[in-house]
């Protein structure tokens, strides 16, 4: 059933070939073709664009006020390429493998490598929009490294690099906008998928300030909607992210691709307390300039300047020595945890390790800049003083947040970090060529599962968002479209407009007519309780079982004693809200299913049953190299679909950072 | 940091939509932790509001980290509230103490109406980017991202300015609600890019126009703007517009 069209012939030359001989559509019948586009961050925002700028008629929609605020506004530390601008061995092959392996070999080789593929064309094509980032004193592109690899790949600008991408590709879809290729629609919802003749044909969204539910037809959907992370309640992504667009799709028959795959990342600042609405990232591009630690001593009382350096605990840099404070994310979160669980821990809540940055500021930088200014013999405190004047180059707005958040000067004293949930790898299922197994309906982004396996590298996201984005469905769409042609734009009159509309209509007003005495927050609180506690960090069997029942359980509750003020037709963030979560309860109990399933430890998903002695995750890959992907079946119900990955060039090894 | 409770008085501006008259309403809120963040302390609020029946307060946020420039409330007449250099979902608790009242408006500008409570439509500033905040080129090869060498000083400069973050503070402070200094913070961040330089002149006079067309009041140099934003987008940016305004007035080629 589930064909990956992944195009035959060597690996290197599939996307070469593909291109060469994919369907194309003539300029003059582009005009007659309409897309929808469903999300404006990096993956809708360059899709869109580059769509408008082929000659398109696009749709562009998003629930904030402007394209400019998508979550991808809010990453932080940068963008990988295969450029080696700094000569230091790094090429496709390497990108491609060490995405491959950072996944934990749970990624199809052929989509990766063409993401390697295609990362220099993003370098150039974002430069010329003009993102600024870092230079040299040269007038040249700077670079840094990023968890996980050994060579320095990543483009940044300071700690916002997400930021001026996303300004770059919002830029040019308003130039679209203003040349009138591309309408954009702000401050909408989509909240369903229209279906003609088994294709997606167009979607129904609620303009949020008015209510209303509008009918919108496409010759095809493009869901660029970004990750689920919030199922969660707390994690890094927006308080607006959500399931919502996705879940709808998954369940017109769209397949859900590994759902459980989450990502925990280390370096978030920790919890204080019940009111905590989200949590925030403190980007991993600081791991190359802290070195991560905790006291020797259980439930030492001491300040963390106070403790000498024999008394601390460098334990990644113990545990792993090659690559020390540069593991992948999901290896350093599990080491956080452990050591917090054994009693280590520091701070108030005792939840959190120590991310130190004093070393780096002396010995690094200090150093470096007392040479580069002829100080002979600085002190420390100079060293000190020249040293923050890099970090605050390279790191200033995160140091800043990290201060206002938490009151403590990060370059005085260590910063106090924990793992949180940051990034969804899974998402719907789709082929080589983004579209999901419903014609005419694609997934782009976060919102697809397909390019990060089960771990996502650092810096890789942007990469793969702004591919989908600009250099793949560009050609993927032409092929489906080019048969496309002769289809007349479906009036929105259309019964099943009308029907789908209606079924949206039906669930808005029953939301509405519970009137119950319970809060949204309060069933979004606990559903990301029950979520972080058996489908987190570490999951066994057990803990999942009791956790679907605890979500089928919430979901009666929710259905039955929500309440949501206010009415309709009104702008009403409360009800919108409901909705989301009344998705999110749906897709948790999913995501405990896959994680129950996959009874193997590999990437961000730690099953407890399958560790080895040094508690380290342990692959199975006679048993699960494997996509899951699930069809929904009607209410907590559904079947797995299994797409087995054939690996012809990367070895499958079991992952070693030692 | 030592923690605290404190108890307070909220004055919040309460609008139904656009068309309806909005007036101030008075809360009380109990047992705010110091290390709340503003917003969160709202949520407090409003979750007490729903349990009791009421409506809560509407109000635009989202990334809640100082990014994304959706939150906006002029607190006790000063957009984002007290802090330097801060959105107001970075605006922790502990700014405030036991007792304290603190007065909350929506931002007010002609350009940017009231959507309800404390949201606000600022679609006029997509309109002026669409007038000309970009760089024409399409998807495609441009030239290797290091065929160009960019004088590692303008690339900052360009970066500082390409930081804003369009929460439209700058507007709200400004008592002629000008938008001078979003405005400058896109031209100056093209400007001096070589990327940006083929179209000078008729960016900085398009993206004018758009912003006198939207209502936008004129710039009187009083520098409200550049006190309150919170990416420290500076007032040297609406020096550099004006020149390059007047450069392209002089010499426009289209
Ligand atoms: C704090 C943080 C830091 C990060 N740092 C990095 C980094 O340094 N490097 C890296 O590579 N990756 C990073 N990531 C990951 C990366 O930013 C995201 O994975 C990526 O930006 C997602 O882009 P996207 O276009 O898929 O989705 P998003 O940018 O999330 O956009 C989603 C869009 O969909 C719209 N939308 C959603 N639902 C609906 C609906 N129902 N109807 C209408 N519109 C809808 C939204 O309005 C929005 O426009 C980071 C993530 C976070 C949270
Ligand atoms: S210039 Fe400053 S205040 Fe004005 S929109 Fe930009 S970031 Fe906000
Ligand atoms: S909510 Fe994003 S900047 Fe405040």
């Amino acid at each position: 059933m589930l064909n990956s069209k992944i195009p035959a012939g060597a690996l290197d030359q599939k996307w070469v070939d593909y291109k060469g001989h994919c369907k194309l559509v003539n300029p003059a019948n582009k005009r007659k073709l309409e897309v929808i586009v469903v999300g404006t961050g990096l993956a809708g925002a360059s899709a869109a664009a580059s769509l408008g700028e082929l000659g398109y008629k696009v749709k562009a929609f998003c629930f904030q006020d402007s394209p400019r605020r998508a979550h991808s506004i809010a990453a932080q530390g940068g963008i990988n390429a295969a450029k080696n601008y700094q000569n230091d061995g790094d090429s496709v092959f390497r990108l491609f493998y060490d995405t491959i392996k950072g996944g934990d070999y749970r990624a199809r080789e052929a989509n990766v490598h063409r993401l390697a593929e295609v990362s220099v064309n993003i370098i150039d094509q974002c430069v010329a929009q003009g993102v600024p980032f870092a230079r040299e004193y040269g007038g040249l592109l700077n670079n840094r490294s990023f968890g996980g690899t050994q060579v320095k790949r990543t483009f940044y600008a300071a700690g916002q690099t997400g930021q001026q991408l996303l300004i770059g590709a919002y830029q040019a879809l308003e130039r679209q906008v203003a040349l009138g290729n591309v309408h954009q629609y702000t401050r909408h919802e989509m909240l369903d998928v229209v279906m003609v003749d088994g294709k997606a044909r167009g979607i129904i969204a609620r303009d949020l300030v008015t209510g209303k539910l509008e009918r919108h037809f496409g010759h095809a959907v493009l869901l660029c909607t970004g990750g689920y992370g919030n199922v969660f309640y707390l994690s890094t992504n927006a308080m607006g992210s959500n399931v919502t667009a996705i879940w709808k799709a998954h369940k017109k028959g769209a397949y859900f691709g590994n759902p459980c795959f989450t990502q925990i990342h280390p370096t978030c600042i920790p919890v204080t307390g019940d009111h905590q609405s989200k949590l925030t990232l403190m980007s991993e591009s600081l791991r190359n300039d802290g070195r991560i630690w905790v006291p020797k001593q259980k439930d030492d009382p001491r300040k963390a300047n106070d403790i000498p350096e024999e008394e601390r605990d460098y334990y990644l840099e113990r545990r792993y020595p090659a690559f020390g404070n540069l593991v992948p994310r999901d290896v350093a979160s599990r080491a956080a945890k452990e050591r917090c669980d054994a009693g280590y821990g520091v701070g108030t809540t005792k939840q959190a390790v120590y991310l130190d940055f004093k070393f780096n500021l002396i010995n690094k930088y200090g150093k470096a800049e007392a040479n580069k200014h002829g100080i002979e013999n600085p002190d420390t405190e100079t060293l000190i003083r020249l040293g923050k004047e890099v970090v605050k180059e390279e790191y200033g707005n995160l140091f800043d947040m990290y201060e206002k958040i938490t009151g403590e000067n990060p370059y005085e004293v260590p910063m106090r970090i924990y793992p949180a949930v940051h990034y969804t790898m899974g998402g719907l299922w789709v082929d080589y060529e983004l579209m999901t197994n419903i014609p005419g309906l694609y997934a782009l982004g976060e919102a697809n599962f397909s390019d990060h396996g089960a771990n996502r590298l650092g810096a890789s996201a942007l990469m793969q968002g702004l591919a989908d984005g600009y250099f793949v469905i560009p050609y993927t769409i032409g092929n489906y479209l080019a048969d496309d042609i002769a289809t007349k734009p479906i009036p929105t009159t259309h019964e099943a407009f009308e029907q789908t509309e209606k079924a949206v209509a039906e669930r808005i007003n029953k939301l509405m007519s519970i009137k119950g005495d319970t809060t949204v927050e309060t069933y979004h609180k606990r559903l990301g309780k029950i979520m972080w506690e058996k489908c987190g960090m570490a999951r066994n069997a057990q803990g999942l079982k009791e956790a679907i029942a605890e979500i089928q359980q919430l979901k009666k509750e929710f259905w039955s004693n929500v309440r949501i003020p206010g009415t309709i037709e009104e702008m009403n963030p409360e009800l919108d809200k409901a909705g989301r979560v009344a998705d999110f309860i749906e897709l948790g109990e999913l995501m405990c299913q896959d994680a129950l399933n996959r009874n193997e430890s590999c990437g961000g998903h730690f099953r407890e049953e399958s560790q080895t002695e040094e508690g380290e995750a342990k692959r199975d890959d006679d048993n699960f190299a494997y996509v899951s992907a699930w069809e929904y079946k009607g209410e907590s119900a559904w079947e797995l679909h299994k797409e087995a990955l054939t690996f012809e060039v990367a070895k499958l090894t079991q992952r070693s950072y030692k | 940091m030592e923690h605290y409770l404190m108890n307070l008085t909220l004055k919040v501006w309460r609008q139904a939509n656009s068309n309806a008259k909005g007036k101030f309403e008075t809360f009380k809120v109990k047992d705010i932790s110091s290390e709340m963040s503003f917003l969160e302390m709202i949520d407090v609020l409003n979750e007490q509001m729903i349990r009791e029946g009421h409506d809560p307060i509407a109000f635009d946020h989202d990334c809640r980290e100082g990014i994304c420039g959706m939150c906006s409330m002029y607190i006790d007449g000063r957009p984002h509230g007290p802090w330097h250099a801060n959105t107001v979902c970075q605006l922790h608790m502990r700014a405030y103490k036991d007792g304290d009242t603190i007065v909350i408006e929506p931002w007010r500008a002609n350009a940017f109406p009231v959507i309800k409570d404390l949201m606000v439509d600022r679609s006029a500033f997509d309109r002026i980017i669409q007038a000309g905040g970009y760089v024409s080129v399409n998807t495609g090869s441009p030239v290797d991202a290091n065929a160009t060498p960019i004088q590692k000083d303008n690339a900052d400069a360009a970066f500082a300015a390409a930081a804003c973050i369009g929460c439209g503070a700058c507007v709200a402070a400004c008592k002629n609600s000008s938008a001078m200094l979003f405005v400058s913070a896109k031209v100056s961040h093209l400007a001096l890019l070589p990327q940006g330089n083929p179209e000078r002149k008729s960016r900085v006079t398009n993206m004018i126009a758009q912003m006198d067309k939207e209502g936008f009041g004129s710039c009187t140099n009083t520098g409200a703007c550049e006190a309150v934003c919170p990416k420290e987008i500076k007032m040297s940016n609406i020096a550099r517009l004006n020149n390059e305004y007047l450069v392209a007035g002089l010499t426009i080629d289209k």
